[in-house]
């Protein structure tokens, strides 16, 4: 949290913040997208601000939005959020030891502001746990320093690209960096050869099923990608699972 | 819609908010350790990447509900120069800057 002195007034802190600031312009640039889209599809300001303070998470509403202007059933337009962030609960396992020592209000406020990107650089930067006091709070300032770039670079983009939406024309199609960026964090989950058969199945999955109703094709495609990675996943050696 | 404030989606947008708090704190919210059932487990290896397949595919090779129904269309060759260049230079800034480079004369120039 970068509010707790502890954190902003440790070095780690700003270290964390000068190894995001070279990413910040292509989060920048996705929020300002975001916030044009929003509004631009018919939501209102009032909406799209509130959705940006309070969902902070760019996949999920991309998603949401033509689910919520087509006012598709609430629990459909959760179950697609769940389901675009499902690498996050992934990255909740793999950060569980490093939070653990923290009261649990802690560990949720830093767990929700951790998003792709934090987690990148956070898990790159520390490989293994700390075990001493110090190392753990070295670890929690560097890993606010991180996402306290990323809170702002999301943030102020976003409120511009609301207050903007209405002068910038939809046909010169800048909503399309929000799709790249997905693009980008697609490519660096297919880590795996059977990632990467998982994610060609699934995108097949979706477009042949593109004609269900409420946008269920994802959860077809999730379905049918993960069951046939099951099946090829004893079919293959082994280095197919690696990285 | 348009304009409107409603408490619907007000309500959807706190539901969202709630979701996302869920998913990125899922394995430590609860103190005593405790693990998914193994299929779950294993599940967990392919359905994310999978999830963002699904989403990313039908916004860049679909339109109208047709699976691009001309070749002259910029999204696919932004999203696959985009796909390259994430792999040559591991980089989700130079992914979005390639994309872009390709997608915006495509669009603005020759109207694809």
């Amino acid at each position: 949290m970068f509010f707790l002195r502890s954190n902003y007034a440790h070095p780690a802190f700003r270290e964390g913040a000068l190894d995001m600031v070279p990413l910040a312009t292509g989060i920048a640039a996705w929020g300002l997208m975001t916030g044009v889209a929003m509004v631009k599809s018919g939501m209102s300001v009032v909406e799209a601000l509130a959705m940006t303070f309070l969902v902070y998470a760019g996949s999920s509403q991309l998603a949401a939005i033509p689910l919520i202007v087509a006012a598709a059933p609430a629990w459909v337009i959760l179950a697609t959020g769940f389901c675009v962030n499902l690498r996050f609960v992934v990255f909740s396992l793999h950060l569980r030891p490093y939070l653990m020592h923290l009261p649990r209000w802690r560990r949720m406020v830093n767990g929700y502001l951790t998003a792709d990107l934090s987690y990148a650089l956070f898990t790159r930067r520390f490989p293994v746990p700390g075990d001493t006091d110090a190392q753990h709070r070295e670890q929690e300032a560097y890993l606010a320093g991180n996402y306290f770039v990323t809170w702002s670079s999301w943030m102020l983009p976003g409120v511009v690209g609301i207050a903007l939406a209405n002068f910038i024309p939809s046909a010169w199609g800048l909503g399309f960096a929000g799709v790249l960026c997905l693009v980008g964090i697609l490519c660096s989950l297919a880590n795996t050869r059977l990632r990467l058969f998982s994610a060609g199945v699934a995108a097949a999955a979706a477009v042949v099923a593109y004609a269900l109703p409420l946008k269920l094709n994802i959860v077809a495609a999730i379905a049918v990608a993960v069951l046939a990675s099951f099946w090829l996943e004893g079919r293959v050696p082994r280095r197919w699972s690696e990285a | 819609m348009s304009g409107q404030t409603d408490v619907w989606t007000l309500a959807v947008i706190l539901g969202l908010a709630c979701v996302t708090v869920l998913t990125r704190c899922f394995f430590f919210i609860l103190d005593r350790p405790w693990t998914l059932p193994g299929w779950a487990h294993r599940a967990l290896q392919y359905a994310p990447v999978a999830a963002l397949a699904g989403v990313v595919a039908p916004e860049v090779l679909m339109s109208g509900g047709h699976f691009l129904p001309t070749w002259e269309d910029a999204r696919p060759f932004a999203a696959l120069a985009g796909a390259l260049v994430y792999f040559w230079r591991r980089s989700v800034l130079w992914t979005i800057v390639a994309g872009m480079a390709v997608y915006l004369p495509l669009h603005l120039v020759l109207g694809w």
